[in-house]
């Protein structure tokens, strides 16, 4: 059997198993979209401040649930493998003659499937809501493509730390500290508009501002090149760092002969 | 596949950090559509054996082959060879039978037309026909189990690792579960290596037994080969309320050594065997002592290895538990 073929198997898998855990699908699609909704009215005055990019804070603030619901992609890729280690079901994945790279490539394939769903929802709810896409119809394209890719890069990291710790508690006790990130971001404001030094300095340190910002050009800038480079980068230097982290920790926990 | 081939061990070690010796030089030879039986207590070294053996974990020290291949040097020919349920079902919850199935045959490479049959054939084979579009959440545990049983025969392996199938199980799913594997070795001539902690199940299913504590075998042969090596059975009298013990016990001593019996009772080991019984029945009647109860007990495997070992099976492994195999 070829690994295209394994690796279909277990994210036909992945993919089931997430649609049929109720919290793993409303949490992901209701909370960011939640979240856009009270904050985009509670702060739309801020697109008053001099310099704001947009009138629009919905349009602004749109690229937050992207990240948020990657951060979910984490969490559910993450758990689910730790749970698989903890029931033994790896074990059982060890004996047939699926490759090592089919299963975490398999899980990411699954997450990047509901990645993308997810990212889909969350622009057609946009779009749905008066935001326009200043980068169009291909943008939308590429704002997809960029989700996904973020969903990979967390979904790997929730997935290496998975295969390290074998915990599910291990992997949820890593979605608060992401959190933390995402709000040390420039989620709320460009980062330049950012008054309280510390925080500007954080925020302009913090990875996630650019994955942010990324998505963001795509719907109120255009085309910025400069924006879209640094985070499909940035996506892609944590995805592959955390692959790579999490083939080692694979290696670590399957000691099949 | 090589199904003339059973499985061979020599000196086969494993240590875990804290220089912990789970398994301690042990040597198997299992005859190709024989059942094995692996008997003791928790954390004597069982599972990790079966650990090294299903290639899930390379050996500290010694040789393996099994199927006629290396356990360290031919995993994967191994893994293709043998099928195995390893402790604890280890299976999806949101998962449904017939997925679990469906996507075992399909890592075993088993094309998907055949998939559909080999699910369907299993899924009747061990009774869940019916349950088989339910998840395996809903499952109770003997479904768990049968369930596991059939994932590890997709691939009709020649040799089945059977990790305490049957723990936690009521009487009913165990003896269900007793008679397929029975089967499988008498009408498909599966080598079934059983590790197990219970005396009965080693005796109902296992050609030939191996006793395992502290990482070492302590005894090997037939069922009835070591209840021979201990011999003799024991009788038990338990005295009527208000009859003194003791004064049982100095008669009973006449016929043979004291051994352990259950707390009310005095039981010996009887010197001459099952004839020295009249002898008792006539001292004590001589002595007018009244007894609640006397029973003839027939060696059994918990006998061997309280022999082998000077514990009893039962609680024998509640001071330690059998390090995981990381």
């Amino acid at each position: 059997m070829t690994l295209a073929a394994q690796v279909g198997h277990i994210a036909r898998r992945s993919v089931r198993r997430t649609i049929r855990q109720p919290a793993n699908v409303i949490f992901p699609f209701v909370f960011p979209m939640a979240l856009l909704a009270v904050t985009s009215a509670g702060l739309n005055p801020a697109t008053k401040i001099p310099g704001f990019p947009t009138d629009s804070f919905l349009a602004f603030f749109l690229a937050f649930p992207f990240i948020q619901g990657a951060l979910f992609a984490t969490m559910n890729a993450g758990t689910d493998l730790a749970r698989d280690i903890q029931s033994g079901f790896l074990n059982r994945l060890a004996l047939t003659p699926m490759r090592g790279g089919a299963l975490i490539a398999g899980q990411l394939a699954g997450i990047a499937t509901m990645g993308f769903v997810q990212a889909v929802f969350y622009l057609s709810v946009g779009l749905a809501v008066g935001v326009h896409l200043a980068s169009g119809v291909a943008g939308a394209a590429v704002l997809l493509a960029l989700a996904t890719v973020i969903a990979i890069a967390f979904g790997s990291l929730g997935a290496f730390f998975a295969l390290r710790t074998g915990s599910g508690e291990a992997v949820q006790g890593l979605f608060p500290l992401l959190f933390v990130c995402l709000f040390l971001s420039s989620m709320n404001l460009p980062r330049n508009l950012i008054e309280i030094d510390w925080f500007r300095y954080a925020a302009t340190a913090n990875p996630v501002s650019y994955l942010i910002e990324g998505i963001r050009s795509l719907i109120i800038t255009g085309w910025d090149w400069q924006a879209l480079g640094l985070a499909f980068g940035i996506a892609a230097v944590l995805g592959l760092t955390s692959l790579a982290a999490g083939a080692w920790a694979l290696r670590m926990r399957l000691t099949r002969t | 596949m090589n199904a003339e081939h059973g499985i061979e061990a020599e000196g086969l070690v494993r240590t875990f950090k804290g220089d912990i010796r789970a398994v301690d030089g042990i040597d198997l030879a299992v005859e190709p559509g024989e059942i094995y039986g692996f008997l003791g207590p928790n954390g004597a070294g069982k599972s990790t054996t079966v650990h090294m053996l299903t290639t899930l974990l390379p050996p500290t020290a010694g040789t393996g082959r099994v199927a006629g291949y290396d356990i360290v040097r031919e995993g994967p020919k191994v893994r293709a060879a043998i099928g195995a349920a390893l402790q604890e079902a280890a299976l999806d919850n949101l998962l449904t039978g017939r997925e679990h199935l469906r996507l075992q045959c399909a890592l075993h490479g088993i094309s998907r037309a055949e998939r559909r049959r080999r699910s369907d054939e299993l899924l009747d084979r061990v009774g869940l026909r019916l349950a088989a579009d339910r998840k395996v959440g809903g499952y109770s545990g003997g479904m768990k189990r049968r369930l596991d049983l059939a994932l590890a025969l997709v691939h009709r392996p020649t040799i089945l690792f059977l990790d305490e199938p049957t723990t936690g199980l009521d009487v009913q799913s165990r003896s269900a579960l007793w008679a397929e594997v029975a089967r499988l070795a008498r009408e498909e001539g599966v080598t079934v290596f059983l590790t197990t902690q219970y005396l009965e199940e080693a005796d109902a299913l296992a050609d030939r037994v191996g006793i395992i504590d502290h990482g070492k075998i302590v005894a090997e042969g037939s069922p009835s080969e070591l209840k021979a090596q201990i011999g003799r059975p024991t009788v038990e009298a338990i005295p009527r309320d208000g009859t003194d013990p003791a004064a049982v016990a100095r008669i009973l001593e006449q016929f043979g050594e004291a051994t352990g019996g259950s707390p009310k009772g005095v039981a010996v080991r009887l010197t001459h065997g099952v004839t020295d019984l009249a002898g008792i029945v006539r001292a004590l009647d001589a002595q007018t002592i009244e007894l609640e109860q006397l029973e003839l007990h027939a060696p059994s495997l918990d006998d061997v290895f309280l022999a082998k070992t000077g514990r009893s099976l039962e609680g024998a492994g509640e001071e330690e538990e059998e390090p995981e195999p990381a």
